[in-house]
């Protein structure tokens, strides 16, 4: 049964019923938890439920559990897969301790690798509410996660993109056109990966096929992926689908991904599946998933926790099948659960930080609706500091607008004025492909090629002007 | 092509001319790596837009007028969610989705409230674009009326017509339920989109009550003279409303039809250029 949490400050004792609440009630504000009926009732409250949980012993985690053993498959996951040898360095401390050592130089990026296993999604939700912004930045640059498939992606020092072709009605032309643009502003390095606009098998496999045949006549190093559900994808692959990566949207909670239509089992039988088919080069990472702060409440689905906690939690989901990418689709949720460009920008921070403490490749869809309180301003920001955080890659879209989700993203330009004012650059192999295709005049310096390189201009000329793609 | 920089510092991209075969900002040019200014200025433009669309509110006494003179009627019915401003409503789905007392009240005891069963009762929302109302209930309804009058299969008893302030879509099933209504249309602004904020949603629902989800609902998209023109939208939305009587339903088990040939546009003959 839940234990209580009590604090005791200038003579008046706060009591938090149960884990869950404290950890609810330490939550930066956001809407989410306001909506959820979880947040602190006042700003004084919540400092002092950051203070009581950074007395907690990180231990506590272990034993008071927020949602039951027996109802959750992912709590059995975080449980059973918990490693206390990793957690032994790290066993002895506070939430408040365990602040101060991620910060201090003993955690050195080999020491934070090495307690990975040994770390929860709560203990690193837990410490993240204590963390200011810069503390989450500092300690997310020096956990370093990198994966690879068709080229390597999270090397320090380099920041990667999505490039994202969607369209309305999935139009060949149109995805190739919105493809070109991305390629020729050197996007593309993490995947190449298309929202499909109707989510069948066989519109899937289409999709699959257009990428493919692009992939291998520009000999790109990079992979593809239709985000499609991953029992479409696990069905394209038995029908001999070129299938790279397989996609999923997942949650924190056993619940939140039963309303995916999924579970764990699913998740393992499709990764099985196309590792065996054997299409990476340099590496067999072949999972891309999707998160975001606030599902499992949209799913109805959140056990009275936090969208944080909740976010952390999918995490361990995430990193059991050894994913390529993962990204946060920070404010595409809308502002219920995010309200503002403040909410949106510290959640980023904190779902990049939680994620790579975990040890999982993050990547954050920095993004809004026209719904939410943000515009392009916010989306400069947490770029830029996700840029500095260390963040795996990020979307790449024509000027940022989403046609066929209708919700602004980073653009191809983005992706560049990050690289070029950070002094990042793309995977290695895709930058070499860059510099050989002449995409680039000088990659080095982000410096692009002002004429169109010749087997790009080839392909134009396919195209005759005028031409009717209909017909 | 362009083969120098130019001296304004902007360089166009050649394959730009792939606009004509999508709506996405491809071939925007640059300056160094950054958007020019032209290409900023005009999705600066859309954005604020979109924001106007949802941050301005409905000019209700206008619609009400309007509507009035479509149904040669008495004016529709004015009521509001729980969300008291735009600001909570933003926040609170919740409260967007119910009455408040007052409007339950005039829902339920008007005195110049007809009380008898209706086979239909429409209820135009704010939504998430008073702009989409705006500009597109009245024509929408226009064409949906005159259909609606020209059945040969059903006799439409249309309740009264309500407008909802600070709404969302499952407000619509609360006032069916109130007005004793066979079923409820709602048209509601959908959230806006950069190059869209005008969009109109359709949403039906077959023996409303509060309380039901998305799956008890059918949903017609993209109402607008640069979408889903009103003829279409009537025409669909028709089909639904007959299907719906007849099988006493509406939601996943109702399926429209009329859709099926639409998206396997591309057939085999149409070749990816990047690849040909």
């Amino acid at each position: 049964m839940a234990e209580e949490y009590n604090y005791t400050l200038g003579g008046q004792r706060y009591r938090f019923k149960g884990l869950a609440e404290l950890m609810a009630k330490a939550t930066p504000a956001r809407s989410g938890d306001r909506l959820a009926g979880v947040i602190a009732a006042s700003a004084e409250e919540r400092v002092v439920a950051q203070m009581a949980l950074a007395e907690l012993p990180l231990k506590t985690f272990l034993e008071d559990l927020l949602i039951p053993y027996e109802a959750d498959e992912i709590t059995r996951l975080i449980v059973d897969t918990h490693d206390a040898e990793a957690f032994a360095p790290i066993a002895h401390l506070t939430v408040g301790d365990f602040r101060n050592w991620l910060l201090s130089d003993l955690a050195t990026p080999e020491v934070l690798a090495g307690v990975r296993a040994g770390i929860t999604p709560e203990m690193a939700a837990a410490v993240s509410k204590i963390m200011r912004n810069q503390d989450l930045i500092l300690v997310a640059r020096k956990c370093r996660v990198s994966t690879a498939f068709r080229n390597t992606i999270g090397l320090p020092g380099r920041l990667s993109t999505r490039l994202q072709p969607n369209h309305p009605t999935d139009d060949v032309t149109g995805i190739a056109a919105s493809i070109l643009d991305g390629l020729l502003y050197g996007n593309g390095d993490a995947v190449i990966g298309i929202n499909p606009a109707t989510d069948n098998v066989a519109q899937s496999v289409k999709l699959m096929r257009l990428m493919d045949e692009v992939i291998r006549k520009y000999t790109i190093p990079t992979q593809s992926c239709v985000l499609t559900h991953v029992t479409n994808t696990l069905e394209a692959i038995e029908q001999g689908a070129p299938v790279d990566l397989v996609f999923q949207s997942i949650g924190g909670t056993e619940a939140t991904n039963s309303s995916f239509g999924f579970n764990l089992n699913v998740l393992a039988e499709a990764r099985d599946a196309a590792v065996s088919l054997k299409r990476g080069t340099v590496g067999s990472n072949v999972m891309y998933f999707e998160t975001g702060q606030g599902s499992s409440l949209s799913a109805d689905a959140h056990h009275g926790l936090d969208q944080q906690t909740c976010e952390a939690r999918a995490y361990a989901v995430a990193r059991h099948f050894d994913p390529l990418l993962v990204n946060t689709v920070v404010g595409f949720i809308g502002p219920e659960y995010l309200f503002d460009g403040k909410e949106i920008i510290r959640a980023g921070l904190e779902d990049h930080f939680c994620g790579k403490l975990l040890g999982v490749p993050m990547g954050c869809d920095i993004c809004y609706t026209n719904h939410a309180e943000a515009d392009q301003n916010d989306m400069d920001n947490l770029l830029t500091l996700l840029g500095v955080a260390g963040c795996n890659f990020i979307m790449g879209i024509p000027g940022s607008d989403d046609i066929m989700l209708n919700y602004q993203t980073t653009s191809f330009h983005d992706a560049l004025y990050a690289r070029r004012v950070l002094g990042l650059g793309p995977a290695p192999e895709f930058e070499r492909w860059l510099a050989e295709m002449a995409i680039f005049d000088d990659v080095a310096n982000h410096r692009l090629n002002d004429r169109l390189p010749d087997s790009f201009a080839r392909s134009l000329a396919n195209l005759p002007a005028g031409a009717d793609h209909d017909g | 092509m362009t083969d120098n920089l130019p001296s304004n510092g902007v360089t166009d991209n050649p394959w730009r001319r792939l606009r004509e075969f999508t709506d996405a900002r491809i071939g925007l040019g640059r300056a160094g790596i950054s958007l020019p200014t032209d290409r900023l200025l005009e999705f600066q433009l859309a954005h604020a837009r979109a924001q106007d669309a949802v941050h301005l509110p409905l000019d209700v006494e206008r619609l009400c007028h309007d509507l009035a003179e479509l149904t040669n009627d008495a004016p529709p019915c004015l009521v509001h969610s729980r969300a008291a401003d735009r600001m909570t409503y933003l926040q609170r789905p919740d409260w967007g989705r119910r009455l408040d007392e007052a409007s339950r009240e005039r829902l339920s005891h008007g005195e110049d409230m007809p009380q008898a069963p209706f086979d239909l009762a429409i209820v135009i929302v704010d939504g998430l674009s008073s702009l989409a109302v705006q500009q597109n209930a009245v024509p929408f309804l226009r064409e949906l009326t005159d259909a609606l009058e020209d059945d040969s299969q059903f006799d439409w008893n249309l309740a009264p017509l309500t407008v909802v302030e600070q709404g969302r879509v499952a407000i619509g099933d609360e006032i069916g339920e109130l007005l004793n209504a066979r079923a409820v249309l709602v048209m509601i602004g959908e959230r806006p989109g950069l190059s869209s904020p005008d969009s109109l949603g359709l949403y039906l629902t077959w023996a409303p009550k509060v309380g039901l989800t998305d799956a008890y609902r059918n949903c017609i998209s993209n109402v607008r003279p640069a979408g889903l023109a009103y003829p279409e939208a009537s025409r669909r939305l028709l089909y639904l409303l007959r299907e719906s009587r007849q099988k006493q339903l509406s939601g996943v088990q109702l399926k429209d039809r009329t859709q099926d040939d639409v998206i396997d546009h591309q057939g085999d003959g149409i070749r990816n250029f990047l690849i040909s």
